[in-house]
């Protein structure tokens, strides 16, 4: 990857969770309303530098990017995010787990 | 009549599409696109104001030198007008 070696490709398939499913889902939203274009995404992924594609993975880094570019589109304030992302976090760690399996 | 064109050799900073490895590269313009929106400006929020695209067609001797293991074949890069420099006729290898 940016011309240097990275061993040899995993081609076999695999799963998405479903947050990864909304992450993209979210990108077509974000696209489809005018809020930014893939342009931008790309902007954000490649000025993340190098160590973000060593420690992050693909729809870490998505979510990552999609977050600044609607920072940066007015869709929502810094403050709003932080006020929200406590919301869910009181919500507890089991939250997000259904109630039968 | 063949156009020749080289791609210019800057590297600003920021979003860029024109791949790093055809940059100071000699090619001929295969085809030309039309204009399409600047996603160098729709990168940071601006309108993107459409520019001409061209497909551009290099050998694999021009960017890799005549040592590469198929320089007769080529690869084609769409880039935009912008990146890229008329030139009277490719330099000597």
């Amino acid at each position: 990857m940016g011309g240097s070696l990275a061993g040899p490709i995993p081609t076999d398939q695999h799963d998405f969770a479903l947050w990864e499913k909304r992450v993209d889902a979210l990108m077509v939203i974000c696209s489809g309303k005018g809020h930014f274009t893939v342009d931008g995404l790309r902007r954000v992924l490649e000025d993340m530098g190098p160590e973000a594609f060593e420690t992050m993975s693909y729809y870490e880094r998505w979510v990552a990017s999609i977050n600044q570019n609607l920072i940066e589109a007015g869709v929502y304030s810094t403050a709003e995010l932080a006020a929200r992302m406590s919301e869910v976090a009181a919500r507890g760690a089991t939250y997000g787990d259904a109630a039968d399996g | 009549m063949v156009e020749w064109v080289r791609v210019r050799a800057d590297m600003p900073p920021g979003h860029v599409r024109t791949p790093v490895y055809l940059r100071g590269k000699t090619g001929w313009v295969e085809r030309h696109l039309g204009p399409f929106p600047n996603p160098e400006a729709l990168a940071y929020g601006h309108d993107g104001t459409p520019t001409p695209l061209m497909r551009i067609r290099f050998t694999m001797s021009e960017i890799w030198g005549t040592d590469t293991a198929h320089p007769d074949d080529t690869v084609d890069a769409e880039i935009y007008a912008h990146w890229l420099e008329n030139i009277e006729q490719p330099h000597a290898p």
